[in-house]
């Protein structure tokens, strides 16, 4: 209990969420209650919102080098993939009905692309190397005359892995199909221009960058025909219904603005304390393992396994010693599920069973560097040290 | 500063009442308290209906227990048990039925799930004890050096029936705090500290059959089941045809609606033949019987059977007990002879063995013997 007596709790669960910034927050604020117009009506009420609608139409904009009419507000990540993949596959429907993607993408694309399946369309699940990374000629390799569409992840949300989103996108437009790319964890955090990039459709959200939860946007390049997923009104120039949410949409506009602003130095801070948690978990603990590829990564993202000490047994220690961490993927219950990306990175069991995610932040401090890796030599030390029977369950 | 640090207890939590006050009791009482969900099944592995059944490793059960942790101010989580309970309780609950034996879940999954993986789960994060919202009582005996294992205060509650095949090792780990009060206690206590799980009602017998369908269970498990054995033979007990059944697993002895057999007379399932796929049915007198062997045997207040003694027997969970005599048997089962007859004795049911209210021991029934009358 020595090493634990930090009274503050330590948050490194970034990739999941994040607290809204205090100037998101300040920006949001007016428009539930002055500014709470309907973007839609005619009179100045409506108007006020519309305007406050619009301006964070073009922060987003700045930020990924678009044009405002390509920005589709959504109500976040999932809601941007779900339109992409599915409005995509809707509008070739009949046509069109093969589908390219990656094995470890975000599950709103991966369970979206099952959907399909059930509907009539075939799924290509390319793999993706030991580091993570999706490889632009096994995607070319997995291209066919009836593919409609190309959806690879921009970095991975476990691991942090970098793709070759710029290769593999080129080779998508040579062969005149759609690329999207689901760009939640990277807006803000490593550059993004949609146009040199040659991506078609672009997913962000707000809660990963300092924003508001329930927000997020589906970039469409221009000319772009894709179905809509979500009926009624002719919201969003008829892509998506349902009266805007302006403050979520404020709060996004502002948190990218603010994000793409402090990029460069939050890469370098981010990574600094990054690797230095690497290298002294490193350094303290034998027989580590990193998850992911040590240079294409995000910056503040260090996914390592423990062997010999289960994921859930160390993410549930280092909670109680008020150190917030993360592994496999939450579903609505809570419960630790087995993650799909380590299993895509064919780990063996011993070190998929072992992985924990640290997912770092602006807010996060040298010292918490320090304090964490304390207090997980001790939890990984007990756990490794406890006696472990070869089988448990008599027949 | 030190002394005031009590020990850590990791408390299993349904999402019920009982375990609900089990929690708020032992926090009470001044134990560093971590509640504890385990999700064990779902609802693709059972079939079923999600968003109409809620049985516990539901989402509600869950959010249940997460809010009164919350509200006792005490840390909650989810532990994923379902490979290890499938390999202890579910694949043996499939393959007990394929057998013609009649199982018993709850008894394989205190013993294997709750004090096996999770008791090495709180050791994993330094809990030095675990609790649950049964109703029963554990104490330590200086004389026989052992933990002992006693029926809950509340006589019509008691659960240390499904208990019998914990080790020493786990009881010496257990703290039951439901166990020294009434059912009617337990609520009271739940409303006084305003847990929102104070009037919800008890769950139900097979907690991964939210329908309690065991049958349609079997056939989404097994489904060669339906067609392979369907057509079975019904013989009475003088080896004649009287009709066919719809597969040997779907029948457990004693069994009365379902058999299908218009014979004015009622009629009761007295044997199952697996091997033949067949059943014999008989009256209610062909299903007395004189005595029982049971295996797997697991000793809590004596560290081995060595002579006969004289015990009460229990066959199933709510029977009163009847007055028997156990005898030890040279391959480490042991024969229970009962004084009178009793009904219905099923193999693949947990027998448990009592002096008062303490715990002797407990096994599975193996077979049973007929009461000749």
């Amino acid at each position: 209990m020595n090493s634990s007596n930090h009274k503050q709790k330590i948050y490194f669960d970034h990739s999941a969420t994040t607290p809204v910034h205090p100037q998101v927050l300040e920006a949001m604020m007016p428009c539930f209650s002055a500014n709470f117009g309907n973007a839609s009506s005619v009179h100045s009420f409506g108007q006020e919102a519309k305007v406050a609608l619009e301006e964070a139409r073009r922060q987003i904009t700045a930020v990924i080098n678009a044009e405002p009419s390509e920005i589709v507000f959504t109500s976040g990540g999932t809601e941007a993939d779900n339109l992409a993949v599915k409005g995509t596959a809707q509008f070739f429907s009949g046509r069109k009905t093969h589908i390219v993607t990656s094995a470890v993408e975000h599950h709103a694309v991966l369970y979206a692309c099952k959907y399909l399946e059930k509907n009539g369309f075939e799924v290509t699940y390319v793999p993706v190397d030991k580091f993570g990374l999706v490889s632009p000629d096994k995607v070319a390799q997995a291209i066919r005359e009836e593919t409609c569409l190309v959806s690879i992840m921009h970095a991975n949300n476990e691991i942090g892995t970098i793709n070759p989103i710029p290769e593999i996108a080129a080779l998508s437009k040579d062969r005149g199909i759609l690329f999207h790319t689901d760009a939640v964890q990277t807006l803000g955090k490593i550059p993004i221009d949609v146009k040199e990039m040659n991506i078609d459709m672009l997913s962000i959200s707000g809660h990963k960058i300092y924003g508001p939860k329930g927000i997020g946007a589906l970039y469409i390049r221009r000319g772009i025909q894709i179905e809509k997923i979500m009926h009624g009104g002719k919201h969003e120039r008829d892509r998506r219904a349902g009266t805007e949410n302006i403050p979520g949409a404020v709060g996004l506009g502002k948190a990218a603005e603010i994000c793409s602003r402090s990029m460069e130095k939050d890469r370098v801070k981010l990574t600094e304390l990054r690797d230095d948690l690497q290298r002294k978990i490193s350094d303290i603990l034998p027989e580590v393992h990193l998850n992911g590829h040590e240079t294409k990564r995000l910056p503040g993202i260090l996914n390592m396994s423990f062997p010999g000490a289960a994921s859930d047994s160390l993410l549930l220690s280092l909670d109680l010693k008020g150190i917030a961490v993360s592994n496999g993927s939450a579903c609505s219950s809570g419960t630790i599920e087995p993650s799909h990306v380590l299993k895509g990175l064919k780990l063996s069991k011993n070190l998929a069973n072992s992985a924990i995610r640290f997912s770092l932040g602006k807010e996060n401090t040298p010292e918490e560097i320090d304090v964490t890796v304390g207090v997980l030599q001790e939890i990984v030390s007990r756990l490794r040290g406890l006696k472990r029977g070869k089988k448990l369950i008599a027949a | 500063m030190e002394q005031n640090i009590k020990e850590t207890v990791l408390v299993a939590m349904s999402g019920g009442v009982d375990s609900s006050v089990a929690a708020a009791l032992l926090h009470e009482r001044g134990y560093q308290v971590i509640g504890v969900t385990m999700n064990l099944w779902d609802y693709d592995r059972v079939g079923g209906n999600l968003n109409k059944d809620s049985g516990c490793c539901s989402v509600d059960t869950m959010d249940d227990a997460r809010a009164v942790c919350h509200k006792l101010g005490v840390p909650h989580y989810m532990v994923n048990f379902r490979e290890e309970f499938e390999a202890a309780v579910t694949d043996n609950f499939i393959s007990e039925y394929m057998d013609g034996r009649t199982p018993n879940p709850c008894v394989r999954c205190n013993t294997y799930i709750k004090w096996g993986v999770l008791l090495q789960k709180a050791e994993e994060l330094g809990a030095d004890k675990i609790a649950t919202g049964h109703y029963a009582r554990t104490t330590f005996d200086e004389e026989s050096g052992r933990y002992l294992l006693k029926q809950g205060k509340d006589g019509h509650k008691d659960q240390s029936y499904a208990l019998w095949g914990i080790r020493q090792q786990g009881l010496e780990r257990t703290l039951f705090p439901v166990g020294e009060f009434t059912k009617p206690e337990i609520r009271q206590i739940a409303r006084n500290l305003g847990l929102r799980t104070a009037e919800k009602k008890e769950s139900q017998e097979i907690c991964f059959i939210p329908d309690n369908d065991y049958s349609r269970y079997l056939k989404k498990k097994r489904p060669e089941l339906e067609t392979h054995l369907q057509d079975g033979e019904i013989l009475d007990e003088q080896d004649n045809l009287l009709g066919v059944h719809k597969g040997y697993p779907f029948y457990t002895i004693g069994q009365r609606k379902g058999v299908g057999i218009a014979t004015g007379q009622p009629v009761y399932v007295t044997e199952i033949d697996a091997g033949n796929n067949r059943i014999k049915v008989g009256s209610n007198n062909d299903l007395l019987h004189s005595g029982l062997v049971a295996e797997n045997v697991n000793w809590i207040s004596i560290a081995a059977l060595k002579e006969g003694i004289e015990i009460e027997a229990k066959i199933r969970y709510n029977s009163p007990g009847a007055h028997a005599w156990l005898q030890p048997k040279s391959n480490g089962n042991v024969e229970v002879r009962f004084k009178e007859p009793q009904r219905a004795v099923t193999s693949g049911q947990s027998v448990v063995f009592y002096q008062d209210d303490l715990v002797i021991g407990g096994g599975i029934i193996e077979s049973s013997v007929k009461h000749q009358g």
